[in-house]
């Protein structure tokens, strides 16, 4: 566990990054660095959208599998890295 | 009438199975035809009774139960949790969620995806993956297309006999339609059977003209009235005006009379810019430039002939074969003539001595075309014998311009309306000329053959793009050219403007150097006449000899002087000259 906390202050340390959500298979937020309301959103939307992309990988060529999910916007840049059983998403503020 | 059948079965023997049996066959009823009925009737002779020979179909009409459905959002407030953990106590959730993370493989996949996403991190703060790179540089359109140009249409003379097509004129609104007056301009060709019609034709449709204009003797100009587009005006071969209403028909709405019009062909009109629309000027070989109001058509408004020697007498009179007019000068107007001189003239001069105010000389032959360049009003094409010619109003002694001798006759031109240094020639070989100076001097930047036959006239549309050619045997084409000459391209204004400028300079160098050597010939030549009745005293003594040389001497220096003065006085001269010429010149 120690080594998760690690991980994840090296990422919050890192420049830019405003927030980590650590969502599991069922929508849940397990650990985060935001306020509540916001991690219920973010773990809701995503949650979703990561399985539509998911699914549509998939469906082009069944072998394939996804891999990394990058959704930038004007504000910043949300990215979703997914696994079998959890997802780990960062949003961060990309510096000019 | 009632028919009736009587059947009666007794009642014991209800029930009983039904016992079958054949019997021959019995004629119940019997009823005859009645002729006396078919008076209710009468006979349809012939029928009609549709027949159909198809297929016999039927045709069904299915509709489900509508199915309703609404769209709605989904407010996810709180994820799925699993059904023994209540979502609003704090506790419960903490404590599932601590379970989590002490979980193996969490820790695992965490730690990978940790690694995974801050690479992508890392990647994000190195370097922006999206930035603008060249975001200020416009893309520069290089429109590197040959210029072509091609023909859309062809509008031949529906007549046998074919006359020239000697002047169009495009319909000022649209131009949809293109009016082209055809006549036969070699003297005394026109036999009886030749059709004295000219034709509006519609663009969209070569095969037949949209209208015919029957006039009294064959037109050899028309122009449509830029403020009305029913209005048309043509001069003809007889020396009368006429001008037409399309809305009224193919006749004339009135004609001028034979006495006051001219007595040669009308070889151009021009609508003038007034506040009623209704006054245009002619001008035809007989010397004579006319002003009309087309609500008076009996006699024109004002009379000017060119005469050079301003005596106005006919007799001396420069034939005029085209004329120039420019909206945006009122007061000027230029005339073409056929002896190659262009006759400068100010409408406003109290009298007709002063109405010619200059003469540009330079042509061999009839000035066929003449146009002021809509860019540049000082400069002014004109287009006869085998050059086309750039003048600038300033210089009068040469043009500043001018292309190469062709090999055959040039018979029309105009300028461009949309690029300052783009103008059309057509020759008497049925080539049409694009000539764009800024792009090559020497050599047309397109030279197109239209026909086998002369050209002998052309116009182009407003937007530059079509033109349209008339030919020695009536047939008007209609060409499209390619978008590279009809745009107008960066920098071409100030390019042109610079050309223009810098010939303009080298043609007043030139002519002040004409003149200073003329000057100088002129000087020479008083010289040689004094030399002359000197050289009588030959040999003398030495003495005498260098007395001579003395005198010589001082004579030299004396003549010097002369000219020294001379020339000043002519300098001061040509400066006060210019200074007349700009008041003349507003």
């Amino acid at each position: 566990m120690a080594k998760v906390e690690e991980t994840l202050k090296r990422i919050q340390s890192q420049k830019g990054v405003q927030g980590i959500i650590i969502v599991n298979a069922e929508g849940i937020p397990i650990k985060t660095t935001m306020d509540n309301s916001s991690t219920v959103q973010y773990a809701g939307l995503i949650h979703q959208l990561m399985m539509k992309a998911r699914s549509t990988v998939r469906d082009l060529d069944p072998q394939n599998d996804l891999t990394f999910l990058r959704v930038r916007s004007k504000k910043n840049e949300i990215m979703i890295a997914p696994d079998k059983d959890y997802f780990l998403i960062v949003i961060q503020n990309p510096t000019e | 009438m009632e028919i009736v059948y009587v059947y009666t079965k007794k009642r014991s023997e209800f029930g009983r199975q039904c016992n079958f049996s054949d019997r021959p066959a019995e004629l119940h009823v019997d009823i005859l035809p009645d002729p006396s009925l078919a008076a209710n009737f009468i006979d349809k002779d012939p029928c009609d009774v549709s027949i159909q020979c198809t297929q016999e179909m039927s045709e069904h009409e299915v509709n489900t139960e509508s199915f309703e459905y609404e769209t709605c959002g989904i407010n996810h407030v709180e994820g799925g949790w699993p059904k023994d953990v209540n979502p609003q106590e704090m506790e419960q959730t903490i404590r599932y969620r601590k379970k989590v993370e002490k979980d193996e493989n969490y820790v695992n996949t965490i730690m990978q995806l940790g690694s995974h996403m801050e690479h992508c991190i890392r990647q994000n703060n190195a370097i922006d993956i999206y930035q603008e790179y060249f975001e200020e540089e416009e893309v520069a359109e290089e429109m590197d297309e040959q210029p072509s140009a091609k023909t859309i249409n062809v509008f031949r003379d529906p007549n046998e006999i074919k006359r020239t097509a000697t002047s169009l004129s495009w319909h000022p609104d649209g131009n949809r339609k293109l009016a082209v007056a055809y006549s036969s301009l070699v003297f005394q060709k026109a036999t009886k059977d030749m059709s004295y019609d000219s034709y509006i034709w519609d663009i969209e449709n070569p095969n037949k003209p949209e209208m015919t204009l029957k006039p009294v003797s064959p037109l050899v100009c028309l122009e449509y009235n830029p403020k009305d587009s029913h209005i048309l005006v043509a001069g003809s071969y007889n020396g009368q005006i006429t001008y037409w209403d399309t809305r009224k028909g193919s006749q004339p709405v009135e004609t001028s009379t034979i006495e006051h019009s001219h007595r040669d062909p009308v070889y151009k009109v021009i609508w003038l810019q007034s506040k009623t629309g209704t006054d245009f000027f002619s001008a035809s070989t007989d010397g004579q430039v006319l002003w009309w109001d087309i609500r008076k058509m009996s006699e024109p408004t004002e009379r000017l002939v060119l005469d050079p020697s301003k005596k106005g007498s006919l007799d001396n009179a420069l034939g005029a074969i085209s004329l120039e007019f420019e909206t945006t000068m009122p007061t000027k107007f230029m005339v073409g003539t056929e002896q190659g001189l262009v006759v400068s003239c100010n409408r406003k001069a109290k009298t007709p001595a002063e109405k010619i105010v200059c003469t540009y000389s330079g042509h061999h032959g009839p000035i066929y075309a003449l146009q002021r360049n809509p860019f540049f009003p000082k400069n002014f094409l004109t287009v006869a014998d085998w050059t086309a010619r750039i003048w600038s109003e300033d210089i009068r002694e040469s043009s500043i311009m001018w292309t190469k001798y062709h090999m055959a006759y040039l018979s029309d031109g105009c300028w461009s309306p949309v690029r300052p240094s783009v103008f059309f020639t057509v020759k008497m070989d049925g080539t049409l000329d694009v000539w764009d100076f800024l792009f090559k001097q020497n050599d047309p930047t397109l030279s197109l053959k239209v026909c086998d036959e002369a050209l002998s006239s052309m116009r182009v549309q407003d937007n530059g793009r079509f033109l349209g050619c008339g030919s020695q045997l009536g047939t008007a084409t209609l060409l499209e050219i390619s978008s590279g000459l009809c745009t107008l391209q960066k920098n071409e204004k100030a390019l042109a403007t610079a050309m223009f400028e810098r010939e303009t300079k080298r043609e007043k160098i030139l002519e002040a150097r004409h003149r200073e050597m003329r000057l100088k010939e002129r000087s020479r030549s008083e010289q040689s006449k004094e030399d002359e009745t000197k050289e009588g005293e030959g040999e003398e003594s030495v003495e005498e000899l260098v007395a001579h040389a003395e005198r010589e001497f001082f004579e030299i220096v004396e003549a010097e002087m002369k000219k020294w003065v001379k020339d000043e006085k002519q300098k001061q001269d040509l400066e006060k000259e210019k200074g007349v010429c700009e008041e003349k010149e507003p």
